[in-house]
């Protein structure tokens, strides 16, 4: 169980790996994650699930700090270790009518499963991704299949537009094409400032969130969130949450609690793009 | 000095001296065990264990037994100890218990088995609790290990979810009874609480991982890395197997609720434990999960579990260690022993104390704990008096971590996944207290997941009694 089947690299420091559980894969739906633990001395970390096919799953890895390192490095035929899941509530997607699906960066990842699911329930679907440059890109041909329109944007132009997600999306509610839902998943910071024109034309938004966390089953309360002025654990009440009410300055200081542990492992967390 | 036998078994014939105390337990320092996270009382040598086994009297109807929820015979495995006779003693224990290492050391035997010794009456009780992890680390010196012994196989199988005190119990008892048991642990490792929450230097992990290696080799299946309620449903599993018993623990933790909560360096017992005991993050970086190693650690609550995290902070390199209690010390729930460990070791208790806020600095991490000062008032439901708040006596403590060691909920993961299970208010599983038979056919539960949050030993003696109505009901289809 656990064995990598295939592995590669789709953009800088960006790895893509299937590997076999079937009994994780045939539970799963979209919106849920899992959580791995590689070799004895591992630290639990929480990953989304981008897709299972036949008993296989397929997560996306970033390297951002030790322990992403260390599985990016990971070959096919070895194992993951343990992998726990499919933990966390599943999107509730229904027929909205028009939805938009903002991604950025490695949040594309775990936006495709449900950007699919969205399609499937009928809604017309814009799907706006954005990277840092070309380099970080990825998942961009199987959004761009999956939307009606596909927008891609970059922080240096080197690929897409330049500029951030939120201009082609407030163009959008600025012409008068409010849509009926949006989708966000993607750096606290990016999550925040689509967060505010959602708030600002009272559009729904539903955001995913990535605390950290060590059991993940709602035992430990590292990932205390606030939605609503509450506490909720992104574990056990998440991952996804009403985005118009989330705490997204409370969440980007926590995800830097052990930032000096991680450089003294030394790695250096790349917190702004931690999907 | 030593006093003479006089009780309803002492005939006049044998007549003898009773040392009024217990043989004392040899153990780390306290400057020394701060430095490291070893395991602070050594344990009895032989002629330590056998010299205590003599003080027992061997009442004909022995009342420390009715004290004991697994009803271990207590004084026939005492008299082998005395008898020198340790391949019988563990035989005769494992008769009822098969983790008698870890009850040996967690277990409040001085509520249990030891109040009720006839001993303790004008002496120290005998050290039964001593004598019960002495006979389980003999065995483990020993090359040839007892196995469990079991009835004829029935052919019928027992799912039994959550590895901790509760589930290991059930599933040693079934898998005696004859019945085919798989053992489903949502962590990496089997154990629960006795790997992620108690501490190495109360309970060694090494111990826990002996006894689940004894369920195991006695043929127990185990399926780590499996939640049940996501992995799979109830229902799911009952379509294998032909009955079901629910130990999922307590593992909601509670917080104060109180404004600053969620700034940096705000921990729950659970996660503060978790990460040292589980993950190992006492051993970072040679161990990959980080811990908050704070100079100034305040843990709020006065249970094992605080002192367990207090004791724990110092370990981690704190240079003050503070247990905020809003009681006084007489009502603190911990075991006296623990609080002794803790004072030995320099905590500072800061009792009639609650918390009423957190105080962050401008980067986000808590730097103060506001607290007001209490006194006791009338008792309450629970018998105690009722701390008071006095006004106006806010005070602010520097901090730079706080674990809130309040108190937990039962997990809700299968209740939420099973609505055919009922539940009480606080989200526990509702069961016949006399059976541990829940709403849903098939399904029993016990432990944490219907107390709330009890003892290691309480969950276990759940988990002995729904054994057997688990028993009853596969061998005769009654529900």
């Amino acid at each position: 169980m656990n064995t990598i089947t295939e592995t590669r690299w789709l953009g800088q420091d960006i790895r893509e790996i299937w590997f076999e559980n079937s009994r994780i894969a045939g539970s799963f739906k979209p919106g849920q994650f899992l959580v791995i633990r590689h070799g004895e001395t591992g630290e639990r970390i929480p990953l989304t699930i981008v897709e299972v096919s036949d008993g296989r799953i397929r997560i996306i890895i970033q390297q951002v700090g030790y322990t992403t390192s260390r599985l990016c490095r990971l070959k096919k035929g070895e194992s993951l270790g343990n992998v726990i899941g499919p933990l966390g509530h599943h999107s509730d997607i229904v027929k909205y009518g028009s939805c938009v699906c903002v991604a950025g960066g490695i949040g594309a990842a775990p936006l495709k499963p449900i950007a699919a699911e969205l399609r499937k329930q009928g809604n017309r679907l814009t799907v706006i991704e954005g990277v840092r440059s070309s380099k970080y890109l990825i998942l961009d041909k199987e959004l761009e299949k999956i939307a009606d329109r596909f927008i891609l944007m970059s922080d240096d132009g080197s690929v897409g537009e330049k500029g951030l997600v939120t201009l082609p999306l407030k163009k959008m509610m600025e012409e008068g094409n409010r849509p009926d839902y949006v989708y966000a998943v993607g750096p606290p910071v990016m999550m925040k400032a689509v967060s505010v024109l959602t708030r600002q034309y009272g559009v729904p938004l539903t955001v995913s969130l990535n605390p950290i966390m060590v059991d993940a089953t709602g035992m430990c309360g590292s990932c205390r969130v606030e939605v609503a002025g509450e506490t909720k654990f992104a574990c056990v009440d998440g991952p996804e949450f009403d985005g118009n009410k989330v705490n997204y300055d409370l969440l980007m200081n926590r995800l830097k609690v052990y930032a000096d542990d991680e450089k003294h492992a030394g790695c250096d967390i790349g917190g702004d793009n931690a999907g | 000095m030593p006093t003479t036998r006089n009780t309803q078994d002492a005939t006049s014939e044998e007549i003898m001296p009773v040392e009024p105390k217990k043989t004392p337990m040899r153990e780390q320092p306290p400057a020394e065990r701060t430095k490291n996270f070893d395991e602070v009382p050594c344990g009895y040598s032989e002629e330590e264990a056998v010299k205590e086994a003599k003080r027992c009297l061997q009442c004909k109807k022995p009342l420390c037994v009715e004290g004991c929820p697994v009803e271990i015979d207590i004084p026939a495995f005492i008299k082998h100890i005395a008898e020198g006779d340790f391949r019988s003693a563990i035989r005769k224990m494992k008769e009822k218990n098969l983790l008698p290492a870890i009850c040996g050391r967690v277990c409040p035997q001085e509520d249990q088995c030891e109040i009720k010794c006839v001993l303790s009456k004008k002496h120290d009780p005998v050290a039964i609790g001593r004598l019960e992890r002495f006979i389980a680390d003999w065995e483990a010196r020993q090359e040839e290990k007892s196995a469990a012994e079991k009835a004829a196989p029935t052919g019928k199988k027992v799912a039994v979810i959550g590895a901790g005190p509760g589930g290991l119990t059930a599933a040693g008892d079934l898998i005696k009874m004859g019945h085919k048991v798989t053992l489903f642990e949502a962590l990496h490792k089997p154990g629960g609480v006795l790997v992620y929450g108690i501490p190495e230097f109360r309970l060694p992990k090494s111990v826990v991982e002996r006894e689940v290696d004894f369920l195991v080799a006695s043929g127990v299946k185990l399926e780590l890395d499996y939640i049940v309620g996501k992995t799979s449903t109830i229902d799911q599993l009952l379509e294998e197997y032909d009955a079901v018993f629910i130990s999922t623990g307590a593992g909601l933790p509670w917080f104060l609720n109180i404004p600053g909560e969620n700034l940096n360096g705000v921990y729950s017992a659970n996660e503060y434990l978790t990460r040292s005991n589980l993950m190992k993050a006492y051993l970072f970086p040679q161990y990959d999960t980080p811990i908050i190693r704070g100079k100034n650690v305040a843990v709020v609550g006065g249970g094992n579990v605080a002192m367990d995290c207090a004791r724990t902070a110092l370990r981690l390199g704190a240079e003050e260690a503070h247990i905020v209690y809003r009681r006084s010390k007489k009502e603190l729930p911990a075991r006296i022993e623990e609080v002794h460990h803790a004072e030995e070791e320099g905590v500072v208790f800061d009792l009639l104390t609650l918390p009423v806020g957190y105080i962050g600095d401008d980067n986000g991490w808590v730097k103060e704990l506001e607290c007001i000062k209490m006194e006791l008032g009338e008792p309450d439901s629970s018998g105690r008096r009722r701390p008071v708040p006095i006004e106006g006596s806010n005070f602010r403590m520097k901090t730079d971590t706080v674990v809130c060691a309040i108190g937990q909920s039962p997990n809700p993961l299968i209740p939420q996944a099973t609505p055919d299970i009922n539940t009480g208010k606080s989200g526990n599983i509702e069961v016949d207290p006399a059976t541990g038979k829940t709403s849903k056919k098939g399904c029993f539960a016990g432990g944490d997941i219907v107390r709330g949050g009890a003892t290691v030993i309480l969950a276990m003696g759940d988990a002995r009694k729904a054994a057997r109505s688990i028993d009853e009901y596969l061998r005769t289809g009654k529900w």
